[in-house]
């Protein structure tokens, strides 16, 4: 399952023009007092696709994501989430230029699901009260649905003998894959991952990147936080590269991280394959 | 100096006595309503309105800066001035639970703010509202990090009802300096007052040895 092996079924890159876009930012900015982060930001992202986010720390890459599940509030900017499924009727925009209300974020919130770098796991829950939690205590399911939901969720990740442990038992890259699985349960529309792999051990990276590589062949739509070039050039349809709060380069991740146009994508590309 | 068995043996009866009714309702009492009090200025010290965590400080300064005792005479002796005259039971529940609100307040706080940002977070990102977050992420995480502190407070508290006495609230230790001015027996009965007093702060000790065994189930070892 480690994502090298599937280099042969790559994803398809052809597709990043197809499909509506789920999700589309404009003209995003951000500033934490006079450290501006973001400048102006545009972002879409089409269903079914996966988009990468790469660049050096510092670039806003982390607190796009995190405006995106309303962790952050912008300054200003137009998030927009098309409605599930086929009808437009449930469409929600956010215009940050304006007050936005905690309602607003609150719907925000529910069309995403954020795994964590840290996994941010609650530690007093077992995993599949970890799993259930927002199921049950949010979404108001019946807790048997989502515990049978929780249970093959587990299972797919092979953690379906975990159920009944407590986080501090498990590797970290079984945390990750828990994180991964709360996120799953609460269907959004969209995932949202800040550098899933990097608090990893590297012997236990392997298998985390193999799971968000299933679930981009299965069609969920993703936007990935990530210094893994290798496993971007094979899952995301588009890689977007950016440096000081703009986005410099963006295309197939094919293009982008073969064959950068613009020097600073260059340079960020030969630095982080050098370390390999 | 010859002991007086009779005297020792029938004047437990009058100390366990003031304890069961006195000193264990009083300490309850005042520890729960204390500690709700206690979560409310907590969350008031953490408001992000300057107004409401002012005033939340406010009553914490007040509270930690003044003598216990000082605050019972003043609601119990005090008030009645202002025309708010209040028996001895209800001005002691009402000083011991302003003084625990006062002191668990700052526990609490620390405990909330001991759990990690990334919990809050990882509480948003599954639909939580900030109440829904507190009730059911940080608060269970909050509440293991403050049981050894809060358990240092409840004990203490059993031992401040003592201060009771001096408002006509029978508990164990009035019962035992009414049979010492009796009796004269002074050093027999506040040792035996003061047993009493220890026995009651071990059974705490071991309650609280039990809740903490609870709450670690999930933390590594």
């Amino acid at each position: 399952m480690s994502p090298t092996d599937g280099a042969a079924q790559a994803a398809p890159h052809g597709a990043a023009s197809q499909g509506r876009p789920v999700l589309s930012v404009r003209n995003l900015a951000k500033a934490f007092g006079s450290n501006v982060v973001l400048r102006d930001i545009d972002l879409d992202v089409r269903r079914g696709n996966v988009v990468a986010l790469i660049g050096p720390s510092g670039s806003g890459k982390t607190t796009v994501l995190r405006s995106l599940n309303g962790l952050e509030t912008p300054d200003a900017g137009i998030v927009t989430f098309a409605g599930p499924g086929t009808s437009a009727g449930t469409e929600l925009a956010l215009d940050f230029s304006a007050r936005v209300s905690k309602k607003e974020i609150s719907d925000l919130r529910d069309r995403s699901a954020m795994v964590f770098q840290h996994y941010n796991l609650f530690p007093h829950m077992t995993v599949l009260q970890n799993v259930i939690e927002g199921p049950v205590q949010v979404q108001k399911r019946k807790r048997a649905e989502a515990v049978a939901d929780a249970e093959k969720l587990l299972a797919r990740v092979g953690l379906a003998d975990k159920r009944d442990a407590y986080p501090f038992e498990l590797s970290g890259g079984q945390q990750q894959r828990v994180g991964i699985v709360r996120a799953l349960a609460l269907k959004p529309q969209l995932l949202l991952f800040d550098e899933p792999t990097s608090a990893l051990d590297p012997e236990l990276v392997g298998d985390v990147l193999g799971v968000i590589q299933e679930l981009a062949e299965e069609g969920w739509t993703m936007v990935i936080v990530t210094h893994e070039l290798a496993f971007a050039r094979q899952v995301a349809d588009e890689v977007i590269f950016m440096d000081g709060g703009l986005v410099v380069e963006r295309g197939p991740a094919a293009e982008v991280l073969r064959a950068p146009r613009q020097e600073r994508t260059r340079q960020f590309v030969r630095r982080l394959l050098h370390e390999f | 100096m010859p002991l007086n068995w009779d005297l020792i043996w029938s004047s437990f009866g009058p100390i366990v006595t003031g304890a069961v009714t006195g000193t264990i309702p009083l300490t309850l009492a005042s520890f729960a309503i204390g500690l709700a009090l206690a979560l409310l200025v907590a969350l008031m010290r953490l408001s992000r309105n300057a107004v409401v965590s002012g005033l939340a400080r406010f009553y914490v300064s007040v509270i930690r800066g003044t003598p216990l005792l000082v605050q019972l005479f003043v609601i119990f002796y005090g008030l009645p001035s202002l025309g708010v005259k209040l028996d001895p039971w209800p001005s002691a529940i009402i000083a011991f639970s302003l003084n625990i609100g006062g002191y668990a307040a700052e526990v609490i706080r620390a405990a909330i703010l001991s759990v990690p940002k990334g919990q809050w977070e990882a509480g948003h990102t599954i639909g939580m509202s900030r109440a829904q977050s507190l009730r059911r992420i940080i608060l269970p995480q909050a509440a293991r990090v403050s049981v050894p502190p809060l358990s240092n407070t409840f004990i203490s508290l059993v031992k401040d009802t003592s201060l009771a006495s001096l408002i006509l609230v029978t508990e164990l230790f009035r019962n035992a300096q009414q049979i010492a001015a009796f009796s004269q027996e002074f050093m027999v009965l506040y040792l035996e007052a003061a047993l009493v007093y220890w026995i009651i702060c071990l059974a705490l000790s071991s309650g609280q040895s039990v809740l903490e065994r609870r709450l670690d189930r999930y933390v590594a070892h």
